[in-house]
């Protein structure tokens, strides 16, 4: 694509296709931008005003410790589960408050891993209660507001941005010491946004997750760039679905092949750490469709050793 | 109801059928069912012309499944060029932004204007020409591309259908409930729903275990009254396919030389065990 690529957090969610930034000398004069809202407030000389709800993201965001991104550009590789799973293993320590934040907006998966599918969210003068799965670890997500779990949420970008703000500003999250936030795949409006609205207040890191195969580390080394573009420090890689152990035989195979080196191989290439690789466990799945927690229920699962390992090093390199 | 004229309606005016591969969730198999269709359909006659579209802006997938990475997309009078997986026989048309980046590392970080823009050019811009079927592959979600590709295509509405596909653990069977509740709402009729990753057989010993649990897509269907149109294992032989191109050493497809003049990813694809199944379902989609 030839055209000047504008800097994608100064391109307000609002704005038209060839937005040239509003950073940019063009801002507010291009062609593309007859008829955006933003124009006057682009071409005027007047110091740019912040979003408004900058100050209070702020605010609610400065008694939250540690904030993690879990990221991947591929769908289906298992992000939630490793969220859930990361929530859980923080929670252990009762003394450590914890928060995860699903920003699926249109495919929450994680009130369902937690076992906490058919709760609601309660207002209170503070703010959204986010539900508690314990005393310690509480959660929001868009699946909490739907009427049923069926409903479509068929929002646009601007929507979106608008629901993930109010995550950030309006939710009563407390004093945590970390807080989790779970993406849908891609890098989009969602992901532009949350980076947006943390700039402020920092992110501590990001998680990756991939699969073996090549089509999904494809669309993670496109996730790497984008952490680079905005900023972001990643922590480091996690292999998820990484061998399967048959029940029946005990022989190891390789369902995702990784036919151009795999996780270790990308992680190599890039310059950033493979956290580790986790086995796919059939049981993995079941216990996420039935909300229990995978690491308390089998402790003893390769999978298991291998999670904990992982939330370890996690742990080690934010210096926890 | 008044036939709009509009850039997509003339371009897509000489294209039959349109076939909308959805899924709620992600990483279900949504490429690789496109991928399977479209080869499936390519070879239902040796006349029939395929086009296979990938929407999925920010990780898109169909240019390495059909061995087209590093292949780019050029310029002509009369619109973009598309992709053809087949060479010279030109009968499989393939449309993704993969083509359209420098690095296949590249990033592409758009808000929803612009994979809108992006989308509309997909289908006013290319030239497609005479086409039997094309096939769209899209993003997981219900959002900014759903919307904009039904949006762009209202006038073309009495030629499209959809196909969804699912796993069967209760996670992803809900995000394809989403997905139904999706097609009723912009009223997109639906020919059926594949149940993927249904199993897998230990190569060892022989043994079938439901990493993904099993059934569940067959159950859903049932109770939304909609067509089972079968349900697919996984297949490593077909992951490996899918995943290495067709160059399959260790070296990297990013010579741009002419695909063989015998389509051998086809070839390849015909001795997998999906290929086997996936020749049922798509019978169950035409029909």
């Amino acid at each position: 694509m030839g055209d000047a690529v504008a800097d994608p957090l100064s391109v307000p969610a609002n704005a038209p296709e060839h937005c040239p930034g509003t950073e940019s000398e063009l801002a507010g004069k291009s062609a593309a931008c007859a008829g955006c809202e933003n124009q006057q407030i682009c071409a005027s000389n007047e110091p740019k005003l912040p979003d408004p709800s900058l100050p209070f993201i702020r605010q609610r965001m400065s008694t939250v410790k540690r904030k993690i991104l879990v990221l991947s550009g591929k769908g289906g590789v298992g992000k939630s589960t490793f969220t859930a799973q990361l929530g859980w293993a923080f929670a252990a320590d009762d003394r450590i408050q914890t928060g995860i934040m699903d920003v699926d907006i249109c495919g929450p998966s994680i009130p369902t891993i937690l076992g906490i599918a058919s709760e609601q969210v309660h207002s209170s003068s503070s703010g959204w209660s986010p539900v508690y799965v314990q005393d310690n670890l509480g959660i929001m997500s868009v699946g909490f507001m739907l009427p049923s779990a069926h409903d479509a949420v068929m929002w646009r970008g601007p929507k979106k941005n608008g629901l993930i703000s109010q995550f950030l500003k309006d939710v009563d999250w407390g004093d945590l010491d970390y807080l989790i936030i779970d993406t849908p795949p891609g890098t989009s409006d969602e992901h532009l946004s949350i980076v947006q609205f943390l700039k402020e207040s920092g992110i501590d890191g990001a998680v990756l997750i991939t699969t073996p195969q090549e089509v999904a580390l494809q669309d993670v080394r496109r996730e790497i760039d984008f952490c680079r573009k905005v900023g972001i420090q990643i922590l480091g890689l996690v292999e998820n679905m990484s061998g399967f152990v048959c029940p029946s035989c005990h022989t190891k195979s390789q369902i995702f092949k990784p036919t151009t080196g795999g996780g270790k191989k990308l992680a190599d290439e890039m310059g950033i750490e493979l956290l580790g690789s986790i086995p796919l466990d059939p049981r993995i799945g079941k216990s996420a469709d039935y909300g229990i927690s995978f690491l308390d229920e089998y402790p003893e699962s390769p999978a298991s050793i291998a999670y904990l390992d992982i939330i370890d090093r996690i742990k080690e390199i934010l210096g926890d | 109801m008044a036939v709009l004229e509009t850039p997509v309606s003339k371009r897509l005016a000489s294209v039959k059928h349109i076939i909308i591969v959805l899924s709620g969730k992600g990483g279900v198999g949504k490429s690789s069912v496109s991928t399977q269709l479209a080869l499936n359909l390519y070879q239902s006659s040796s006349m029939a012309r395929v086009g296979l579209l990938d929407v999925d802006l920010t990780g898109p997938s169909i240019p390495r499944m059909l061995g087209l990475d590093g292949y780019a997309v050029h310029q002509s009078s009369d619109g973009w060029v598309p992709v053809y997986a087949d060479g010279a026989d030109a009968r499989l048309a393939c449309m993704s932004v993969g083509f359209l980046l420098k690095n296949k590392g590249d990033s592409v970080v758009w808000r929803g204007p612009k994979k809108n823009g992006m989308i509309r050019q997909f289908l006013s811009d290319v030239r497609w020409g005479e086409l039997d079927y094309l096939v769209i592959d899209t993003p997981p979600g219900t959002s900014d591309e759903h919307l904009s590709l039904l949006e762009h295509m209202a006038p073309l509405h009495s030629r499209l259908s959809s196909v969804i596909v699912t796993t069967p653990q209760a996670v992803a069977l809900m995000d394809a409930m989403k997905c139904l509740s999706f097609t009723r709402a912009v009223n997109l009729p639906v020919l059926g729903l594949i149940e993927n990753m249904s199993g897998y057989v230990c190569p060892c010993c022989g043994e079938v275990s439901n990493v993904f649990s099993t059934g569940g897509g067959e159950e859903m269907a049932r109770r939304e009254a909609l067509k089972f149109l079968g349900r697919l294992p996984v297949d490593t032989e077909l992951v490996s396919l899918l995943d290495a191109s067709v160059t399959s050493s260790s070296a990297d497809a990013n010579s741009t030389e002419k695909s063989a003049d015998s389509f051998r990813l086809l070839e390849r694809y015909l001795n997998t065990s999906s290929a086997k199944l996936f020749k049922h379902i798509m019978d169950g989609i035409i029909a």
